[in-house]
C-alpha cells in the first residue's frame, strides 16, 4: 500500500515533468514545423526576391511579399500611433490620479474589452468605421476610398490593442515605488511634475515594453483586419488606400493554397515570418519586464 | 494660476478624455452589436441548420456553427486542462522554487501566449498535413488547444502560486505524497481560481477564427465524429457578413451577438468566480 | 531656554479609514532647534511629520482635522497651495530614494521644478548644496552618472542636498539614518549640527542615543497620543510622565 502510493507519485512525478519540458518545447517546435513546409520555397526563391518583391502571382510562381509587408506595417504603425497615446493617459490616470473605486471599476470593462472576439470587433468595424471613413473622412480629405483601408485596420487594431498596453502599463506605473514620488513632492513638486519626471522615467523600460507586447499583437491579428483592410494586394500609399497584411494574406488562401505549386509553401513561410517577428518581439519586452521587475524587488 | 498648474490640468483633460474614448469604443461596441443584431434575431437562427440556399437568403440558422464552436473550445479546453493543469501543479510543487526550468517554462508560455492565432492555425495545418488528417473538429480542437494553452497555464499559475506555503507543509506533515497534496489539497484551495482560467481559456477557443480556419474547415451539418469538418460561430460570421445579401450580411449581425452574449455570459461567470475566491482564500 | 515657535499644532487628528493614528495633539516646534519626535513604533512618529508638509493627503482613506500652522499660515487649510508649503520643507526618508536621473539633476529638480532655468545658476546651486552635505568632493568628477550608482551614505547626503536645494526653513527627517551604516549615520548627524543655525530640523526616530546626542527638543508619543514635550534636558533628565520614563529606560518600547 505505502510503497504504491509512492510509486504513483513518482510516476505521476515523471509524466508531469515530461509534460512541462515538451510544453515548454512547443514554441521551438512550431518554427521547425513551419520551417520544414517553408523549405521548398527557399530552395527555389532568394530571400530578397521573396522579401522585396512586389509582385504576387501564385499561378506564376511569382510570390513577392512586400505589399504585404508593407500592409502590415502600415496597419499595425496606425494602430500603434493611435494606441500609444490614447492607452499611456488612460494608464497614468488609472494608476496616479484616479479613486480606487475607479480603478476596480475599470478592470474588468477593459479586460471585457480583451474578451471581445475578433470576428465582432470585424464585424464593428464594417459597421461603424467602415462607411465613416468612406462618407466622411476620405471626402473631407478631398479623396475617394471605399472605407476598407489601413485606416479602419488601424482603428480596429488599436481598440484590440488598448487593453494589453493599458493592463501592463498600469502594473508598471504601480510598481514604481511610492517613495519616489514622494521624494519628489516633497520638494514641493506637482503630481504632474512627478509623473512626468520621475514615474515615467522610472517606468519608461516598462512602457515600452507594453507596446512592443501590444505591436506584436497588433502584428498578428488577422480576422478583424482582414474584414476591414481591403486585401488589395499593393503597397499602400497613405493611410485612406487599401491594404493587405500578411496574416490577412494567409487566411484568405485557404482553399486554394493546395492545388497551386509552392503557395503552401509560400503561405507557411509567411506564417513562420509572422512567428518569428512575434516571438522577436515578445521575447524582447519579456526581458524588459522580468528586468523591471527585479529592479524593484 | 501659475504655468505648471496650468500644464497639469491640460494633461488631466486629456487623460479624462482619453479614458472616455477607451470606455466609450467598449460601449459603442457592445452597443452597435445588439442595435444591428437584435432585428435579425430569431428562433431559427438558434434552433436550426442551414437549409438550402441559406447563404442566399432561405430559411435556416446557425445551429450547426453554434454546435460545433461548443464541441470545438469544449474538446479544445478539456485537451489544455488535461497538459495544462499537470504542468502548472509541477512547477509550482514538484519542482524546486527558482529553478531554470521553471523559469525557462513560465517565460516559454509568455511568449506563446503572444503568438497570433493564424500562425497556430497553420502549424495546425502542417500537423494534420504531417499525420495525412483532413480539415475536422479533431484538427480545429488541435489548433485551438495549442491557442488557449498559454493562456489557460498562466492563469493557473497565478492562482496555484497563491497557494500559501503552509497549506502544502501540513499536508506534507500527516505524510501525504506530493501527489496526494497536488490534487487533494492544492487543486481543491485554487477551484475557482482553476475554473476561472478554464473559463477565460473556453471564451478565448470559442471567439477565434483565425486559428480554425484551415483546421476545422467548415460544413452546414453539425458534426457527429471527430474526424468531420466542423462550422464555427466566427467563421459562419465571417461568411455570412461576405455574401452580398443584406438578409444573410444582417444574419451576420445576429451571430456576431449570439457570439458575444457567450463571450459576456463566460465574462460574467468568471467574475463572479474571480470575488468569490479572493474572498475565501486562506492568506 | 526660551524658544521662538516654528511649527504651531494644535488639537491635530489623524484617521486611517477609521483607525486613529493622532489623537488630539498640540505642541509648539521651535524655531532653528533640532526637535526629535521619539516613541515606539506605530506610534504616528511619520504621522505626525507627513502631517506637516501634507504628505499624509495622498494616503487613501486619511481624514485629518485640527491645525498646524507655519509662519502663522494654518497649512491644514483645503485651500492652501500644497507644492508651496512642500517647497518650505525638505524631507529625508528612511531610505534614500534617488530619484531616477544623474546625481546633478537630482539636486537641480527641485529649483528646475520651480522655474529656475539658467545654466550657471543651477551649477551654482548644485555645486552649493552638494558641499553643503558634503558630498561634493566625493561626486565633483562623477556629476552626470547616475545617482543610484552612489552607496546608500552617499545617496541620503545626496537627498539631503536635493531637499536643502529648494531653500527650506525647514528639514525632516523620518529616520533618516536607520538604512545606513554607523559612519555614515554619524555624517548625517554631523550635518544636522551644523545646519541647525539655518534651519528648523524635525526628526523621528527610534533610537534614544541619536535624541540624547541631537535633540533640543523632544516630542514623546506613545500610540497616537502626545505623552509629554519639553526640552531635551527636561525629558532626559527629569521626565514628568510614568510612561516616559519607562520608555527612556526602555521599559517599555
Amino acid at each position: 500500500m505505502q510503497t504504491k502510493r509512492l510509486l504513483k507519485d513518482r510516476i505521476a512525478s515523471k509524466l508531469m515533468l515530461l509534460l512541462t519540458v515538451s510544453s515548454g518545447l512547443i514554441v521551438f517546435v512550431m518554427a521547425f514545423g513551419l520551417y520544414q513546409r517553408s523549405r521548398p520555397i527557399l530552395a527555389i526563391k532568394p530571400l530578397s526576391e521573396l522579401l522585396f518583391s512586389t509582385s504576387w502571382h501564385p499561378l506564376r510562381g511569382e510570390f513577392g511579399f512586400f505589399p504585404f509587408i508593407m500592409g502590415t506595417l502600415w496597419v499595425t504603425g496606425v494602430a500603434v500611433a493611435i494606441a500609444i497615446p490614447l492607452c499611456l493617459l488612460t494608464a497614468i490616470y488609472l494608476s496616479e490620479y484616479a479613486h480606487r473605486w475607479v480603478r476596480e471599476w475599470t478592470k474588468p470593462l477593459i479586460d471585457l474589452l480583451a474578451g471581445i472576439p475578433s470576428v465582432v470587433y470585424g464585424v464593428w468595424g464594417v459597421l461603424i468605421i467602415v462607411p465613416l471613413i468612406k462618407d466622411y473622412v476620405a471626402p473631407f480629405c478631398g479623396t475617394f476610398s471605399s472605407g476598407y483601408s489601413v485606416l479602419a485596420g488601424g482603428v480596429v487594431l488599436a481598440i484590440m490593442v488598448f487593453p494589453i498596453i493599458i493592463h501592463v502599463s498600469v502594473e508598471v506605473f504601480r510598481s514604481v515605488p511610492y517613495e519616489v514620488r514622494e521624494a519628489s513632492l516633497a520638494l514641493g513638486a506637482t503630481k504632474w511634475q512627478t509623473v512626468k519626471h520621475v514615474v515615467m522615467r522610472k517606468a519608461l523600460p516598462g512602457v515600452i515594453a507594453a507596446i512592443v507586447l501590444g505591436l506584436s499583437r497588433a502584428f498578428g491579428e488577422t480576422m478583424a483586419v482582414l474584414m476591414v483592410a481591403g486585401n488589395v494586394a499593393k503597397v499602400p500609399s497613405s493611410i485612406l488606400d487599401p491594404a493587405y497584411p500578411l496574416p490577412a494574406l494567409i487566411a484568405n488562401n485557404y482553399g486554394e493554397m493546395l492545388s497551386v505549386p509552392l503557395y503552401d509553401s509560400a503561405l507557411l513561410l509567411s506564417s513562420l515570418a509572422l512567428l518569428l517577428v512575434v516571438l522577436f518581439f515578445n521575447i524582447i519586452s519579456r526581458v524588459i519586464l522580468i528586468r523591471v521587475e527585479r529592479s524593484i524587488q | 494660476m501659475d504655468r505648471r498648474k496650468i500644464e497639469e490640468n491640460i494633461f488631466k483633460g486629456l487623460m479624462n478624455a482619453s479614458m472616455l474614448i477607451i470606455l466609450a469604443s467598449l460601449v459603442f461596441i457592445l452597443v452597435t452589436i445588439i442595435v444591428r443584431g437584435l432585428p435579425a434575431m430569431n428562433l431559427a437562427m438558434i434552433t436550426q441548420t442551414p437549409k438550402g440556399g441559406y447563404y442566399l437568403g432561405k430559411e435556416g440558422g446557425i445551429l450547426n456553427a453554434i454546435v460545433g464552436s461548443l464541441y470545438l473550445a469544449g474538446g479544445a479546453t478539456l485537451l489544455a486542462i488535461l497538459i495544462s493543469l499537470p504542468v502548472v501543479l509541477y512547477l509550482n510543487i514538484y519542482s524546486k522554487k527558482g529553478s531554470r526550468l521553471v523559469a525557462f517554462t513560465r517565460f516559454s508560455f509568455d511568449v506563446l501566449w503572444g503568438v497570433p492565432s493564424i500562425v497556430y492555425g497553420a502549424f495546425g495545418f502542417t500537423i494534420m498535413l504531417f499525420f495525412g488528417l483532413r480539415a475536422s473538429l479533431l484538427g480545429g480542437i488541435i489548433a485551438v488547444a495549442l491557442l488557449v494553452l498559454p493562456i489557460m497555464s498562466r492563469a493557473m499559475d497565478e492562482v496555484i502560486r497563491m497557494v500559501p506555503q503552509e497549506l502544502l507543509e501540513s499536508s506534507y506533515a500527516l505524510g501525504a505524497t506530493r501527489l496526494q497534496t497536488a490534487f487533494k489539497v492544492v487543486t481543491r484551495q485554487a477551484l475557482p481560481g482553476i475554473l476561472t482560467a478554464v473559463l477565460i481559456a473556453f471564451g478565448r477557443g470559442i471567439g477565434d477564427a483565425a486559428s480554425v480556419i484551415f483546421t476545422a474547415g467548415f460544413t452546414d451539418y453539425i458534426p457527429y465524429s471527430l474526424l468531420r469538418p466542423a462550422a464555427t460561430l466566427p467563421l459562419a460570421i465571417f461568411f455570412q457578413l461576405g455574401t452580398p445579401f443584406p438578409e444573410v450580411q444582417e444574419r451576420a449581425y445576429a451571430s456576431a451577438l449570439i457570439l458575444t452574449v457567450i463571450i459576456l455570459i463566460i465574462s460574467i461567470v468568471s467574475r463572479i468566480l474571480i470575488t468569490r475566491f479572493t474572498k475565501h482564500i486562506v492568506k | 531656554m526660551e524658544f521662538k515657535t516654528h511649527i504651531r499644532v494644535r488639537n491635530v487628528n489623524v484617521f486611517y479609514g477609521k483607525e486613529q493614528a493622532l489623537k488630539n495633539v498640540s505642541v509648539d516646534i521651535p524655531d532653528r532647534r533640532i526637535t526629535a519626535i521619539i516613541g515606539p513604533s506605530g506610534c504616528g512618529k511619520t504621522t505626525l511629520l507627513k502631517s506637516f508638509n501634507r504628505l499624509i493627503d495622498t494616503t487613501d482613506g486619511v481624514r485629518v482635522s485640527g491645525e498646524i500652522s507655519v509662519d502663522g499660515e494654518n497649512i491644514l487649510d483645503p485651500k492652501v497651495e500644497v507644492t508651496h508649503i512642500r517647497k518650505k520643507m525638505g524631507l529625508l526618508s528612511q531610505k534614500p530614494y534617488p530619484l531616477p536621473m544623474s546625481i546633478y539633476d537630482n539636486v537641480a529638480y527641485g529649483p528646475r521644478i520651480h522655474g529656475i532655468k539658467d545654466k550657471k545658476r543651477l551649477d551654482e546651486i548644485v555645486e552649493r548644496y552638494l558641499r553643503q552635505s558634503s558630498l561634493w568632493e566625493e561626486v565633483r568628477d562623477r556629476l552626470r552618472t547616475p545617482a543610484s550608482r552612489l552607496s546608500v551614505g552617499q545617496q541620503q547626503r545626496l537627498c539631503l542636498a536635493r531637499g536643502l536645494a529648494v531653500e527650506p526653513e525647514i528639514i525632516l527627517g523620518d529616520e533618516p539614518t536607520s538604512a545606513l551604516d554607523p559612519s555614515s549615520s554619524q555624517r548625517i548627524e554631523q550635518r544636522f549640527l551644523e545646519l541647525k543655525n539655518q534651519y528648523t530640523i524635525v526628526i523621528v526616530t527610534h533610537i534614544l542615543r541619536q535624541a540624547r546626542r541631537l535633540a533640543d527638543y523632544v516630542i514623546f508619543l506613545y500610540l497616537g497620543e502626545l505623552i509629554e514635550h519639553g526640552t531635551a534636558e527636561a525629558i532626559f533628565e527629569n521626565p514628568k510622565e510614568q510612561m516616559t520614563r519607562e520608555y527612556i529606560k526602555g521599559i517599555i518600547s
